[in-house]
């Protein structure tokens, strides 16, 4: 099959960007060590605070545009986040107080944004998007410097959680010098929508509680055996006889709604269409797509992963990723890829005469290659990029440049990254990252510890992990249990993909997301408990 | 009863494949039948049979009846117009209650008799009680029986229950000190306990990290001792409010205060009361558990629990008496020389249960019996004959069914709780360990099974608050609830699962956020606010 590698001019540019990155965290050295008492989830760069305070009052504080600014007030993501961070910040005291005195002391009147480039209000982020902001806190104006719109964002989320209240609940920031910008350009969360539907507005909290956490990538492995709730508009039949039922369905409005509602958060949506495997609820809709499975000479009734050997699977394919493609814009598509069954495969007849016509012998990593060779390369052809599951790599005699590797089993994954950058792969480390896996007790800890560079390679291997996610799989999840069982756990994956690769301090890392949590917990996530304590607020949710 | 009539009454249900099989817990005796009766909400209504003993005006029904109706229906409107015409004999039109002993305004106890009978046929509709608390079994099983159809038409087929208890003593404890509960967050809570028919709230108020109890005699205990003073605490308003409520649901509230261990946040409000550590010949500025050696620390005691005897009205209290920790009372010299006075040598035991004897003879002086958890058995406090003991540990010192035998054999009522941290979380279906465990499968004579009073779920809050409770619970804890209720044969797995997947849509439904069992859905699932 010819190769089109439409993929592979695209991975230098993705290389530049994350050597710059790489440049920009040497340079700034992490001030890991920072002020005892800083509040700040995911620790900054470098962070300089001095013990002057500043006051803010909700009546006389405002968000602004400086004169220089490349966006303005016609800039809608920066209008509507600069309504979210004065309510995050201000909204519970309005709530219970009516206004109060400022004491005296200097006041801060304004938080001056300045976007230096062209501001990309209109546009989806990307994996190259921009991230960086400086933060210089001053009365009384401070200033928000970004060259893009998704900088200001990140700023204005540290911004907000540089103010607290004082002893007399008077609105306090401390003056500050803020350069930050992200150790890794892929930072996601994913979710599971298959196994148990997530209602829209539990992705929107999700949505939220991320941007919190300076997430940027909500993987949404929107379909797999159990269900198929992604409502088609090429293939109706899909969802309405895939999913759970007429009511536990993304329409194309609701798909939009999480797009745009991710966008404004700068949190890019990388949607999965896992297959060959993992597709049982495709065949619900889709006649003739899956392998019919074989008992002897006889079909058992039973359906295996896609058949891969004849063309109407392709075609199929092809019609239903034009389709992804134009209704997600995100330049990535996740393919899956992973748990492969070969034993349908194997029971089929017409199977058994292709793998030899192509001279398989019984290797069905090879079919399984061939699949997804084909399906990688359709996603070329549409100008977009793929990101696959090891697998995909794993049983590939030689796989075609092109695909990002997202690195899931917990066994050996350093030597897996080791391997797979080796082959010149991008990889997204998620193996140490299951969140679905549940113990008792403080496992935040184990997933902070790890660091994703510690695998054996050279610095040009390091440099293509571009980043990890944080998995929550659906088996025992659904909307009763998602934020507790995310929140705070996900932060810590938070801080490891943002901050400086020094800052790894248990103790003060404890202290920050305690402090995290609870204002997590304010904002209107239901994040758990990290240990034995309270919050001031928490009878309030 | 017999195991073949049981297993008659499974097979039958699951042929009927459906509705009856929808029951949590399972009841002791079942027979259904495809013949189905229709229920109209706007007509139907629960009624007092002319025979019973409790009538209009019983608060723990007239209230039940007003929490079934809005469980089954929903809060519709009853301004409808009722359908016209007689009632044919495939309509019900309402539910008889007949509870045979009066009684609506006392307290359940342990001794409550649960029994009730449910009998739905063409000639009744029948609730049979001994007592109130049988009735409002009845009612949860009644409520789970009613189902609709997907036109919406309310049914309940034809049925006969004969049902009671396995334990008298079905337990759930909550831990409110190292996090704090909001009172919403107990009392929703106790209802979901209702409907897996617990019925008893262990309520562990105080420990270590927070005292926040307001106690009117000792008002520094929380103005000191809980997380925050203003907003941190059950007020006695609270308390009143959590023992009704969870009266009105047939549920006992057995308050523990913990003691001599778990007490370092009584230890702001009280000064003189716990044990100053000792490090060489000077005071470290620690402090350990209560001390045992101060004629101030029982005359303290004594005036405490003289309030609490009062305030909870459950004739049990619990007193803790778990992992005391020695080191403290080692290192302080005035402990040391009170060890001397006593005669008791290097045995920090004896000083255990030096403390222990002494409180317990407080609290029987109040007349109240008392729960203790294990060591107090295990480091040979002697207790009165009557003190139920709580098995808690799973291994040490031994295996907690080898507990449970040196416990009933040694005369003293056992409750269960070993097997169930329900704060212990694991990947996976973890109710089907839960739910497996049987809790007379030790060693003993029938006079030991019949010491085992019952078993308690215990949801320890370390790492648990308001934010995950509900879904760590529930449906979790239900499979405690169904090995305390239902017959011991109930057993297999396929059929549990079935019925919990169904009971815990059937929780979503009733706005209770609790967590799936595996893949799947509800036709009403939760809904995020």
């Amino acid at each position: 099959m010819e190769h089109r590698g439409l993929g592979w001019p695209r991975l230098p540019r993705l290389l530049e960007l994350l050597a710059a990155l790489a440049v920009q965290a040497l340079r700034a050295s992490a001030i890991a060590a920072a002020s005892p008492d800083l509040r700040l989830w995911p620790m900054p760069l470098s962070v300089q605070t001095t013990p002057r305070v500043l006051h803010l009052s909700p009546d006389n504080f405002v968000f602004s545009h400086s004169p220089t600014s490349k966006a303005g007030p016609s800039c809608s993501l920066l209008q509507e986040a600069f309504r979210r961070y004065y309510d995050y910040i201000f909204g519970f005291y309005k709530w219970h107080h009516g206004s109060a005195d400022l004491r005296v002391g200097v006041e801060l009147k304004q938080l001056q944004v300045s976007v230096v480039l062209d501001p990309e209000c209109d546009t989806f982020p990307k994996i190259s998007s921009d991230e960086s902001y400086t933060l210089l806190v001053r009365g009384p104006v401070a200033s928000l410097t970004a060259n893009r719109v998704w900088g200001v964002l990140r700023g204005l989320e540290t911004f907000s959680q540089l103010i607290y209240q004082d002893f007399y609940g008077t609105f306090t920031v401390n003056e500050s010098n803020i350069v930050d910008s992200p150790r890794f350009p892929h930072r996601g969360i994913l979710i599971d929508t298959s196994r148990h539907f997530l209602s829209v507005k539990s992705i929107f909290k999700t949505l939220d509680a991320m941007a919190f956490n300076k997430f940027n990538v909500l993987h949404w492995h929107i379909v797999d055996d159990p269900s198929f709730p992604y409502q088609s508009v090429t293939f109706p039949g899909l969802s309405k006889k895939g999913s759970y039922s007429s009511s536990h369905v993304y329409t194309p409005n609701d798909v939009r709604m999480v797009i745009e509602y991710a966008r404004l958060r700068g949190i890019r949506i990388v949607p999965e269409f896992d297959s060959p495997g993992h597709t049982q609820s495709w065949g619900e809709g889709q006649k003739d797509l899956l392998t019919p499975c074989y008992n002897g000479k006889e079909p058992s009734g039973a359906f295996g992963p896609i058949n891969p050997i004849w063309n109407t699977t392709y075609s199929f394919l092809s019609k239903f990723f034009k389709e992804i493609s134009t209704v997600f814009p995100d330049e990535f598509i996740h393919l899956g890829g992973d748990e492969v069954d070969f034993d349908c495969w194997a029971s089929n007849p017409e199977i058994q005469d292709f793998m030899r016509d192509k001279g398989f012998g019984r290797d069905f990593k090879k079919l399984e290659s061939f699949y997804m060779q084909a399906v990688l390369d359709m996603i070329s052809a549409i100008n977009k990029n793929s990101i696959v599951w090891q697998e995909v790599f794993d049983d590939a005699s030689k796989l075609m440049p092109g695909p990002v590797i997202q690195v899931w089993k917990v066994e050996d994954y350093t030597q897996e990254q080791s391997k797979v950058t080796e082959a010149g792969f991008p990889v997204i480390l998620s193996a140490p990252w299951y969140l679905d896996w549940i113990s008792y007790g403080q496992d935040w800890k184990h997933y902070y510890a790890v660091d994703p560079l510690s695998f054996e390679g050279s610095q040009e291997q390091k440099k293509l992990v571009i980043g990890g996610e944080a998995c929550l799989w659906g088996e025992y999840v659904d909307a009763t249990n998602l934020s507790p069982r995310l929140w705070p756990r996900a932060s810590a994956v938070g801080e490891r993909l943002w901050s400086h690769k020094d800052v790894r301090g248990l103790e003060d890392a404890y202290r920050r997301l305690t402090i995290h949590r609870c204002r997590m917990l304010r904002r209107g996530i239901a994040a758990e408990p990290v240990f034995t304590g309270y919050c001031d607020h928490e009878d309030r949710m | 009863m017999a195991g073949s009539t049981l297993w008659f009454s499974l097979l039958l249900a699951a042929a009927f494949a459906g509705r009856a099989t929808a029951l949590w817990p399972w009841p002791q005796y079942i027979q259904t039948s495809e013949r189905r009766y229709t229920i109209f909400p706007y007509s139907f209504q629960f009624q007092y049979h002319v025979s019973s003993a409790a009538q209009v005006g019983c608060s723990v029904l007239d209230e039940a009846f007003q929490r079934y109706r809005e469980l089954l229906f929903g809060s519709v409107s009853f301004h409808f117009p009722q359908p016209m015409g007689k009632w044919h004999t495939s309509e019900k039109n309402s539910l008889a209650i007949l509870v045979v002993t009066p009684g609506c305004d006392q307290f359940p106890s342990l001794e409550s008799v649960e029994n009730y009978t449910l009998t739905v046929n063409d000639e009744q509709c029948l609730l049979l009680s001994e007592t109130v608390w049988g009735a409002l079994r009845g009612l949860e099983t009644f409520s789970q029986l009613v189902w609709r159809s997907p036109e919406g038409t309310f049914y309940i087929n034809k049925t006969e229950i004969e049902d009671f208890p396995r334990f008298p003593h079905r337990g759930l404890l909550l831990d409110t000190s190292r996090h704090y509960l909001p009172l919403a967050s107990i009392l929703d809570t106790l209802d979901v306990m209702a409907y897996n028919k617990f019925n008893v709230f262990h309520w562990h108020l105080v420990d270590d990290s927070s005292f926040p109890y307001e106690s009117f005699t000792f008002p520094d205990l929380t103005k000191k001792g809980s997380y925050n003073p203003a907003t941190h605490i059950y007020t006695a308003q609270d308390v009143k409010e959590v023992i009704e409520y969870a009266r009105l649901r047939g549920i006992r509230v057995l308050a523990e205060f913990d003691t001599p261990g778990h007490t370092l946040s009584w230890g702001p409000g009280v000064p003189g009361l716990l044990t100053p550590c000792y490090s060489g010949s000077h005071p470290s500025g620690t402090f350990g558990p209560v001390n045992p050696a101060l004629n101030n620390t029982y005359e303290f005691m004594s005036t405490f629990f003289l309030e609490i005897s009062s305030v909870f009205p459950d004739f049990y209290l619990h007193l803790g008496g778990d992992e005391v920790d020695f080191t403290c009372w080692k290192s302080n010299p005035d402990i040391q020389a009170f060890m001397k006075k006593k005669g008791f040598g290097e045995d920090f035991k004896k000083l255990e249960s030096f403390y222990i004897q002494k409180l317990l003879d407080i609290v029987s002086a109040y007349g109240k019996g008392y729960v203790v958890w294990q060591e107090v058995f295990d480091n040979k406090v002697k207790v009165q004959p009557d003190t139920v003991i709580q098995v808690w540990r799973e291994e040490m010192p031994v295996r907690y069914m080898k507990e449970m035998e040196l416990v009933t054999r040694a005369g003293f009522r056992a409750l269960l709780s070993a097997p169930w941290y329900l704060n212990h979380i694991t990947y996976g279906p973890d109710w089907k360990k839960i739910y497996m465990v049987e809790p007379l499968a030790f060693e003993g004579s029938p006079e030991q099974n019949a010491l085992v009073i019952g078993g308690e779920a215990c949801m320890w809050g370390e790492y648990v608050d308001s934010t995950n409770l509900v879904p760590r619970l529930w449906p979790r804890a239900g499979a405690v609830a169904e090995r305390l209720w239902s017959n011991k044969m109930v057993t297999n797995l396929d059929f549990a699962y079935k019925r919990l997947a169904h009971f815990r849509c059937e929780l979503l439904r009733r706005g209770v956020q609790a967590q799936p069992l595996s893949v799947g859905y509800c036709d009403m699932e939760f809904e995020q606010t």
